[in-house]
């Protein structure tokens, strides 16, 4: 397969593991521009893109918009706090309103589930979802691959163990989707009340007991932990937490030792992760980030690189 | 559209004698290897240029920096076409500063593939000049460009194709006219 025959990129449930695969290898050359002395192709100029963040971003906000100054597109970026948003404007005229300005593609961060889909729906524009509520994170899925990938050289036949909350977690259940069509082995791990309760759909494993679960896996991917979720009452307390759950150096004193560990930040260090391994020599954490750039890099291309029917 | 095979251009001893003679007007014309680096463009430039390399190689002993480079994110037709093509890996493992760059290609035909090249070295750095040397020249410019060596200047008409096969990628070593007749 050559293209990417669709106008949004909204989760990784519904996309094939060719069109997975097209991806990462776009993303491999794309990286190859981040090495230069001059990083920027002209393959995108002209085209405009909108970066619409209505919740905070630090990493995917500014790997996104350097994605987009490298590939030479012009972008604008637009945070929720300080939009007509909070004027009462719907989010289907915010966007309708700049598709008019010549916006070609949208990126998008939004905090309700589904938004993402909502918004590709109303407009004619490309949109990517930066992030929807607890559904999908599709852009950092297909970082993690790419990470262990590059890493591993394959992705089919790896145990990966995501550990934490599962349940409130988008990039968790981008991975989730994505690793098993890809081939890997997916387990999860952490308290069951921060499983979904629709864990079965996915088909994977759970354990409580995380020594258990990373004995022999390839990769382990820890999840942050969000202080805001234990006022819910779903864990007692973040230190409760951190001796049960979180990962340290003695927890995985008996795994594989190029087992890969893997955060998609910002750590909560010495709660999921101890700092001694997110910067120790398994942590692989610096290349989910650098990953991040090349793979929006890659969809950027795959979807305004053509003209549309 | 059927092709149908008009005529055989070069084979696989006419292919090695223009690439020998580019090897040799290489040398003189830069004194000697001791500044010129060589850039295959993908596809059929990148075993050419590992040919010339090998040439040059026989002429004298030297270490020539060698690249690979896709043009494909330099070119100036992509807001036209439905698909996007198919990225590959720009490889340049060496500074092009003060370098003489011999650009290899197989064929030269409207000349945008070059200027997508030199767009894209540019990028890297400044060379001392840029050189191109490709196997055919088939004529039919569309932009102002012209090659520094040539293998064999093939005069050809626009519905025709001119196909380089190359050993390495296609179990073949020759050139081909090719002329599209309608079914």
């Amino acid at each position: 397969m050559q293209t990417l025959r669709r106008k949004d990129i909204l989760g990784l449930e519904e996309m094939s593991a060719e069109e997975i695969t097209l991806i990462l290898e776009t993303a491999r050359s794309m990286r190859e521009i981040m090495q230069r002395k001059i990083k920027k192709v002209p393959t995108l100029r002209g085209r405009s893109v909108l970066n619409l963040f209505y919740e905070p971003s630090t990493r995917t906000k500014a790997s996104f918009e350097l994605a987009q100054k490298y590939m030479s597109s012009d972008a604008v970026s637009v945070a929720g706090s300080s939009s007509s948003l909070v004027k009462g404007e719907t989010l289907k005229d915010t966007v309708r309103n700049v598709e008019v300005m010549g916006v070609e593609c949208v990126i998008m961060r939004h905090p309700v589930s589904g938004s993402s889909h909502y918004l590709a729906r109303s407009v004619e524009a490309s949109v990517i979802n930066a992030g929807d509520g607890m559904h999908e994170h599709p852009t950092q899925g297909l970082l993690d691959m790419f990470t262990i990938w590059e890493n591993k050289g394959r992705l089919e036949e790896l145990k990966v163990v995501i550990i934490g909350d599962i349940r409130h977690s988008r990039v968790a259940r981008s991975n989730l989707w994505g690793l098993q069509k890809m081939g890997a082995e997916v387990m999860v791990a952490g308290p069951s009340t921060l499983m979904p309760p629709d864990l079965d759909i996915f088909g994977v494993k759970h354990f409580t007991d995380i020594e258990e679960a990373v004995e022999d896996a390839d990769v382990v991917m820890a999840l942050r932990l969000q202080k805001e979720r234990q006022e819910g009452g779903l864990f007692p307390s973040m230190r409760e937490y951190a001796e049960l759950y979180g990962l340290n150096a003695k927890r995985l004193a008996h795994t594989k030792e190029d087992m890969l560990i893997m955060h998609p930040g910002p750590i909560n260090r010495g709660i999921e992760l101890s700092s001694e391994l997110a910067d120790g020599p398994r942590s692989v954490v610096m290349d989910q980030v650098a990953a991040g750039v090349a793979v929006r890099m890659a969809l950027l291309y795959l979807l305004l690189g053509g003209t549309k029917e | 559209m059927a092709l149908k095979h008009k005529a055989t251009v070069m084979d696989e001893k006419g292919m090695q004698q223009a690439l020998r003679r580019i090897a040799h007007e290489i040398v003189e014309r830069n004194k000697g290897l001791r500044r010129i680096a060589l850039i295959g463009i993908r596809k059929r430039g990148v075993p050419l240029a590992r040919r010339l390399q090998a040439y040059l190689n026989e002429i004298e002993e030297f270490d020539i920096p060698f690249g690979i480079l896709d043009i494909t994110l330099y070119r100036d037709d992509l807001s036209q076409r439905q698909d996007q093509p198919e990225v590959h890996t720009t490889d340049v493992p060496f500074d092009l500063t003060d370098k003489n760059v011999i650009l290899v290609d197989d064929v030269l035909f409207t000349g945008r593939t070059v200027r997508a090249a030199m767009d894209a070295m540019v990028d890297f750095g400044r060379p001392a000049s840029i050189q191109l040397a490709v196997l055919v020249d088939r004529g039919h410019r569309e932009l102002p460009i012209r090659a520094d060596y040539v293998g064999k200047n093939v005069p050809s008409s626009r519905n025709e194709l001119v196909e380089v096969r190359i050993q390495d990628l296609d179990q073949a070593e020759q050139v081909d006219i090719l002329e599209k007749a309608p079914e």
